[in-house]
């Protein structure tokens, strides 16, 4: 499997370290409560299909990026830096 | 010998000397250890895996089920390798396997006798009673009967590559199609990489006789490689088989590099693995031929068609005297006309149908005769036969193609699975798109090396197509022969027949799946080539189903067996992972330093000093002379990550529990990471450098997760901050200056410094110079003494360590290791990696005044929650054994006095143990259920693996200068 | 039929003609008390003890393909009950027990085989760990030796011991694990409870659930009709997430693919399992000859049931580190599944938070050995609507909670554990 890295090109998913779905967004600040945390950390809609994860590219330029994966069959549609994707 | 007078793609000029079974015979450069077996006339070649029967070969190529033997011997033995696939070399070596004690008499041969009993799945059916003698009688038995070679046990002497390759277009398979897709595409300008498996290019063109534009094939075979290898982006690798499709276009493959030679030359790997990744891929892998189900169709003589075509006009050698024909497909009649071109005699063509020229007989093989073949028989009828040649129809070798989860389908036209739709960037070319006649191997070559040209806007050159002799390819169907006397096998080397298919349907197996697992069908070494689309099929009018309905097993990578040690590559033995050295390495082994793995890392662990009998007696000196005098020790391992920017104390007040905002330029403060599930990450310390600066450090094992995890806040959580990071790991060599005189010390090697307790306190922090380099100097204690650690640019690190031994010879500076530096620590109660597990919380380890309630970190609010908190919980004790001299150990169970050693006693456990020193004796941190309220009480330290029962006293986890007057000192 | 020598020479004498389906290929009914989805081992030992130890016989399992054709015929057959925690050690150790009599119990030999496991460590801190492990079983009433380097030796001489990047240093060895050939694992239970009147429907997928007017589920919707029920259990790890969606759940799972390998047959060489300790790597023989091994996920979330081949590598180099006897033996055949991998690598046996639905999921890459007590501990749950004691911590909240069973102490990243 080879991840379009924004910086890099094209290089082997060995270089990445995988980090799972970009969707769960952490609650915010100093007043979000437990369960919120709690939903936040744990559940996953797990998707069988098209889905926006974040990978680190960690054996290259070392930066996050979320890219665009089809579960069932590797298929990937691109990927953007993590920093503007949140933009 | 039956070698033929002449013709062949040998080389007669180049005798080869081989043995099998001991016995000397000799081949021709250009043999294959088949084919040169063939020539001497050897005809018995192995046995089957269940019932031992004798067998010959019965193909070829890769999908050879029978012959297969141990080449070589010693360590560089290979068991289970395939016959028609070695290439012979001068001085091979080889021998049969799965037989006691001879080939021609093997013992194991009466499980034959009771083949009535051991039809397909019989062992689920017994062996159950009485229940103890499985492991003890039966399955040693079953054991050592199933296996086929036998791996030496020796290390595996020869070596490994890796190499990698991208390209425009991949060929997969130099025979016709491929071998026009490849010149297409590179005269073009294309980077064509065509990778074969076969020491010669040509594929089918190398067994049968065709005429291209008006010359023999083997002509234009020639020309074209010529050509290829005058074209600048072509490379064609010979020797190498593309065993696995993979994502995105990736590919596996594995090159025999040295497989044709006795032994490797120096320095040169046996084998390479290719990772390719191509833009597009030709599939171009032909088809394989099936055989025919008869009763005694694995008789040693029994061949594929293919094969005698490849032995007798490849290899000029007569399998036979008297070859009789069983077809189905009109490559049978192909085969006729190239045995008597040879002077073959032909006693029989046997179609069902009669279809053929005027000689053909109408009817079936039922049975077959003699030890190896003298004869068989057709409706009723002997005829003497030595070899028997079955034309039984074509599989496209698709199983590439659906390596990424194409499922073939049923082509009633060509009675085969084909692939409609092939994976994105792939097209298949030849047999394998089911296109069995040479003039459509040569049109598909051509029309899809155009078509990916186009898809990669690339112009195609147009060149003539060449002109092919007619080839006709009817294929019929015959899955099994009916009034077959005697097993007709379906799987030969797995010993499969159709009775047991039958079996299999009758006991409900009727799904493929289902039938591979229970019979083992298409399980043994040839991965099901030879016989499991057979058996499917026999599966299919079991259950009167259509094949394209009971469809056929996934393919999986490989799609050929692979050596093991071709995956590894170099990375083996010593050479595993990398090994990271720090820069006082060398200077530490100079000092008779052991070396402990920390992760990759290389960490001195204690260094011997002449007269020191063990380590205990090294780590203990160690440990005094860090109290009384001072010791350094080599802490470069630990991960450093610059965090710079006008938001880098925003973004550690997020990542620590604690405060670093707060923390003033030259100061250093101890901070705690806590996992967003709130328990703890990773400790270590910030030292801020300047308003918008600070360095962090974090523990050896978790430096890259730190770093990663930093960066996921960066990018992810919080872009909007500005605030940069960097690991510095590497760059910085850092040492640990520690023991009462460690101020002295240091002033030596500072002198313009001031470092006194006023101006450069506990925790204080500063870059300053060394030797007219950078420097940054921490007042930091992971010993509970009055310490320092310096950091100065890697390439320095070695000068530093001499630096520091020179300048503090005169009081005995003393290198000290991980181990005296455990002790110390654990001394001193600080948690390190055992305490920091994973498993526990901030309140586990009496931290939980550090969770900030004034800011928002990582962890917060799931580190509130009341399981973390539970007192409970086991929380960090000191332990001391009550015995003066007992040892307690990492590991041991804590339970109550009194209580019986079983789980509903155990309350917590031993995370670190070392000899006290200052204690004179054992001592221990812990994790015990409520521990801090348990101060005085006497437990169990129980470790019944050691079976040791040790009573031992909870303490506080700080056993020595519990006021930390020393460090401050 | 009863299987035994008897019966099978019997049938030798007539050719085999009196075998009849090992289980019934059963149509599906309107409604059943209990209907189990997915007909993995999990599904068709739950169907097993629901009948046998519970009495409830009127029991479906549906399965989308062919019985057997997830992760519970796609591992590498280790059974073993080495754990560390006492949420999973009396689990685990209940599975054992039930191995060690499941031939009995079936009336099918599964090759269950107590070879042996030996886990090795490779450093003075993960013997401590595998010292702490070994006394929490031991403390469990469970087996387990801790193994200097010279017993090591004496167990597994072929290691390599000269000349390794990580020194071998010694090991915990569970004598009673092992492995079981995980095929007749799914078809002894499938015939075990067929016999009991279990309706095994293959070739039937859940689409949706039947929910009443309350919103408890009350059975199912499949691509053969729809089926009530009085319970509808979920057991088809792997797909949990996907099937639990229908009724509206997210659960804390990811699904991640695990390959797995096996060489071409050979002579008996390698005694029982060993598991590399400094490297992704685990390896055994089958009876049939073939080293089977297998190593670490390949770390991305995927429903592809394949890899890709850098986990191939990664796994044979750790195989050549430990054991570079095994390099010219060939790889003949990988697989791949995919694992329900939950957010503390540990299991769910538990109520659904929806009336009416049950909950066997998570199973990481351990679901085979857990095989039989998942089955007897879900059916407890089922019959009783009550955890049973050994699964009792398997709870589904107990991730909000934190009362995690975390034996890696990985935390909340799926893929570490």
């Amino acid at each position: 499997m080879r991840i379009p890295c924004p910086y890099c090109g094209e290089r082997d998913a060995h270089e990445f370290v995988y980090r799972g779905d970009a969707a769960p967004q952490r609650p915010d600040g100093a007043e979000a409560n437990e369960a919120a945390f709690a939903d936040y950390v744990y559940p996953r809609a797990n998707v069988a299909g098209a889905m926006h994860e974040h990978w680190y590219h960690a054996q290259g330029c070392r930066t996050w990026i979320v890219v665009e994966r089809d579960t069932r069959s590797h298929a990937i549609a691109g990927a953007t830096l993590a920093r503007e994707a949140k933009r | 010998m039956s070698r033929l007078a002449a013709g062949g793609s040998i080389d007669r000029r180049q005798p080869l000397a081989f043995t099998f079974d001991g016995k000397s015979y000799q081949g021709f450069a250009g043999d294959t250890l088949a084919s040169a077996l063939i020539a001497n006339d050897v005809r018995l070649v192995g046995r089957s895996f269940k019932y031992h029967r004798p067998r010959g070969i019965l193909t070829a190529g890769a999908e050879e089920p029978n012959a297969l033997v141990t080449l070589r011997s010693g360590a560089r033995a290979e068991p289970n390798s395939k016959a028609t696939t070695v290439e012979l070399y001068d001085g091979l070596e080889a021998a049969s396997q799965n037989r006691w004690p001879s080939l021609g008499f093997d013992m194991m041969a009466v499980n034959g006798l009771l083949s009535p009993i051991f039809v397909a799945g019989f062992y689920y059916k017994t062996f159950m009673w009485p229940r103890r003698f499985w492991e003890r009688l039966y399955e040693p038995l079953i054991r050592r009967a199933a296996g086929l070679g036998a791996l030496s046990g020796l290390p595996d002497p020869d070596s490994y590559d890796r190499d990698h390759a991208f390209c425009d277009l991949l060929v997969i398979g130099a025979g016709p199609a491929g071998l026009m897709a490849a010149l297409t595409a590179g005269r073009a300008g294309a980077r064509v990489l065509i990778v074969e498996e076969d020491f010669a290019l040509g594929g089918r063109l190398l067994a049968e006789r065709h005429e291209i534009d008006g010359q023999p094939a083997a002509d234009w075979v020639a020309a074209v490689a010529a050509e290829l290898a005058s074209l600048p982006t072509v490379r064609v690798l010979k020797r190498t088989t593309l065993f696995g499709g993979y994502d995105s276009c990736t590919f596996g493959a594995v090159e025999k590099v040295a497989d044709h030679l006795v032994t490797p030359a120096a320095g040169q790997p046996r084998q390479r693995l290719w990772k390719i990744a191509a833009k597009r891929t030709i599939l171009a892998t032909g088809a394989v031929e099936r055989p025919i189900s008869f009763g005694g169709n694995d008789r040693p003589g029994v061949m594929q068609a293919s094969a005698v075509e490849a032995y007798v006009n490849r290899f000029a050698t007569a399998p036979g005297k008297r070859i009789a024909i069983f077809a189905l497909t009109a490559s049978g009649l192909r085969l006729a006309r190239a045995l008597k071109a040879a002077g073959i005699e032909v006693p029989a063509i046997v179609t069902p149908d009669g279809t053929g020229d005027g000689s053909t007989i109408a009817g079936m093989v039922t049975a077959t005769h003699g030890k190896t073949l003298r004869s068989i028989e057709v409706s009723g009828r002997r005829i003497e036969a030595d070899i028997l040649a079955m034309a039984g129809g074509w599989n496209p070798a698709i199983g590439i193609a659906s390596h990424l989860g194409a499922r073939p389908v049923w082509d009633d036209a060509i009675h085969a699975f084909v692939l409609k739709t092939p994976p994105a960037g792939m097209a298949l070319a030849g047999a394998a798109a089911g296109h069995f006649s040479l003039g459509e191997a040569i049109d598909d070559g051509l029309r899809e090396a155009q078509a990916a040209l186009a898809d990669l806007g690339m112009p195609a050159t147009v060149g003539a197509r060449p002109a092919t002799s007619d080839d006709p390819a009817g294929v019929g169907t015959l899955w099994s022969v009916p009034g077959s006397k005697g097993k007709a096998f379906v799987d030969f080397q797995h010993d499969v027949t159709v009775d047991d298919i039958a079996l299999a349907e009758r006991e409900g197996f009727r799904s493929v799946e289902h039938l591979k697992r229970y019979t083992t069908l298409g399980m043994a070494t040839d991965q099901g080539k030879a016989g499991q689309v057979n058996g499917q099929a026999l599966l299919a009018a079991a259950t009167a189903t259509a094949m394209g309905e009971k469809g056929t097993v996934i393919a999986r990578p490989p799609d050929r067996p692979v050596a093991i040690g071709a995956f590894a590559g170099a990375h083996t033995a010593a050479h595993f992972r990398p090994v990271r050295l720090t820069a006082g390495h060398a200077w530490a082994a100079e000092n008779g330093a052991s070396f402990v793995d920390t992760g990759q890392w290389k960490r001195a662990q204690w260094f011997t000093r002449p007269g020191e009998s063990d380590w205990l007696e090294s780590v203990t000196r160690e440990a005094r002379a860090v109290r009384t005098g001072v010791g350094i020790c080599d802490v470069s391992t630990l991960g450093k990550i610059e965090v710079a920017g006008p938001d880098a104390a925003t973004l550690l007040d997020r990542l620590y529990t604690n405060m670093m905002s707060t923390l003033p330029v030259g100061k250093a403060r101890y901070g705690l990471m806590l996992r967003e599930d709130g328990f703890v990450f990773d400790d270590g310390t910030a030292a801020r450098l300047a308003d918008d600066r600070y360095v962090i450090s974090t523990t050896t094992a978790n430096a890259a997760r730190v770093m990663q995890h930093v960066d996921y806040c960066r990018h992810v959580l919080w872009p909007e901050l500005d605030a940069q990071a960097v690991s510095v790991t590497e760059q910085w060599a850092q040492v640990a200056v520690a023991g009462p005189n460690a101020r002295v010390l240091m002033q030596r090697l500072l002198p313009d410094m001031d470092l006194s307790n006023e101006a450069f306190p506990f925790m204080a922090s500063a870059q300053c110079r060394w030797r007219d380099g950078p420097a940054r100097l921490f007042r930091l204690s992971f010993s509970g003494e009055l310490a320092y650690e310096i950091a100065v640019p890697a390439d320095r690190g070695a000068a530093l360590m001499r630096a520091l031994t020179e300048a503090g010879r005169s009081f005995g500076v003393t290198p000290y290791g991980t181990e005296a530096l455990g002790v110390l620590r654990i001394e001193k109660g600080h948690p390190a990696g055992n305490e920091l597990n994973g498993q526990t919380t901030a309140h586990d380890l009496g931290m939980g005044r550090m969770l900030s309630a004034r800011k928002d970190f990582i962890g917060r609010a799931l580190a509130g929650r009341a399981a973390l908190t539970d007192p409970m919980r086991p929380t960090l004790v000191g332990l001391k054994p009550v015995r003066p001299g007992e040892r307690v150990r990492g590991g041991a169970h804590l339970l109550p006095l009194g209580a019986a050693a079983r789980a509903e006693h155990d309350q917590g456990y031993v995370t670190s143990a070392c000899f006290s020193p200052v204690v004179d004796g054992w001592i221990a941190l812990g994790l015990l259920a409520n521990g801090p309220s348990r101060i005085g009480e006497r437990v169990r330290a129980v470790s019944p693996v050691r079976g040791t029962d040790v009573e031992v006293e909870v303490c506080s986890p700080i056993f020595f200068d519990p006021e930390g007057v020393r460090l401050r000192g | 039929m009863r299987y035994s020598i008897f019966s099978l020479v019997r049938e030798a004498l007539s050719g085999h003609r009196g075998w009849g389906p090992a289980w019934r290929d059963a149509q599906p009914k309107p409604a059943y008390d209990v209907v189990i989805v997915g007909g993995g081992g999990h599904g068709l030992a739950t169907a097993h003890y629901l009948a046998k130890v519970f009495g409830i016989t009127n029991v479906a399992v549906v399965e989308k393909g062919w019985i057997g054709g997830g992760n519970a015929g796609r591992n590498t057959t280790i059974i073993r009950s080495n754990y560390l925690l006492p949420g999973n050690i009396p689990f685990y150790e209940l599975s054992m027990q039930l191995w060690e009599g499941l031939e009995q119990d079936l009336n099918y030999n599964a090759m269950v085989s107590q070879r042996g496991v030996l886990n090795l460590c490779h450093s003075d801190a993960q013997r401590d760990a595998y010292e702490r492990r070994g006394n929490a079983m031991r403390l469990h009433g469970v087996d387990a030796e801790l193994l200097d380097e010279e017993g090591v030796r004496r167990h597994a001489p072929f290691l390599n011991f000269d000349n390794a990047r990580f020194p071998i240093k010694g090991g915990l060895l569970q004598r009673r694990g092992g492995t079981a050939r995980h095929d007749a694992v799914n078809w002894g239970y499938a015939r075990a409870a067929s016999d009991r009147g279990v309706d095994i429907i293959q070739n039937c997928e859940v689409t949706g659930f039947l929910r009443g007017p309350d919103g408890a589920v009350i059975g199912v919707e499949t691509t053969r009709g729809t089926i009530r029920a009085g319970k509808v259990a979920l057991a088809v790890a792997g797909n949990s997430s996907r099937v639990a969606a229908m009724a509206g759940l997210r659960l804390p799972i990811e699904s991640h693919v695990l390959q797995a390998f096996v060489s071409e047959g050979l002579k008996p060489i390698i005694p029982g399992v060993i598991t590399f300790g400094a490297g992704h790597f685990y390896i055994s023989q089958s009876d049939k000859g073939g080293l089977v091994f297998g190593g670490d996920i390949d770390g991305y979330n995927s429903y592809a049931q394949r890899g890709n081949l850098p986990v191939v590598e990664d796994v044979c180099e750790g195989g050549m580190a430990l054991m570079p006897m095994i390099g010219r033996a060939r790889l003949l055949r990988s697989w791949g599944g995919i694992m329900d991998m939950t957010m503390d690598g540990s299991p769910i046996i538990d109520h659904a938070p929806v009336p009416g639905l049950y909950l066997n999921a998570g199973w990481c890459y351990g679901g085979f050995k857990a095989t039989p007590a998942s089955g007897w501990c879900f059916a407890h749950l089922i019959a009783r609507d009550a955890p049973h004691p050994a699964a009792a911590a398997y709870r589904l909240d107990r991730f909000a909670s934190g009362r995690v069973i975390d034996e890696k102490g990985m935390g909340a990243q799926a893929n570490l554990h």
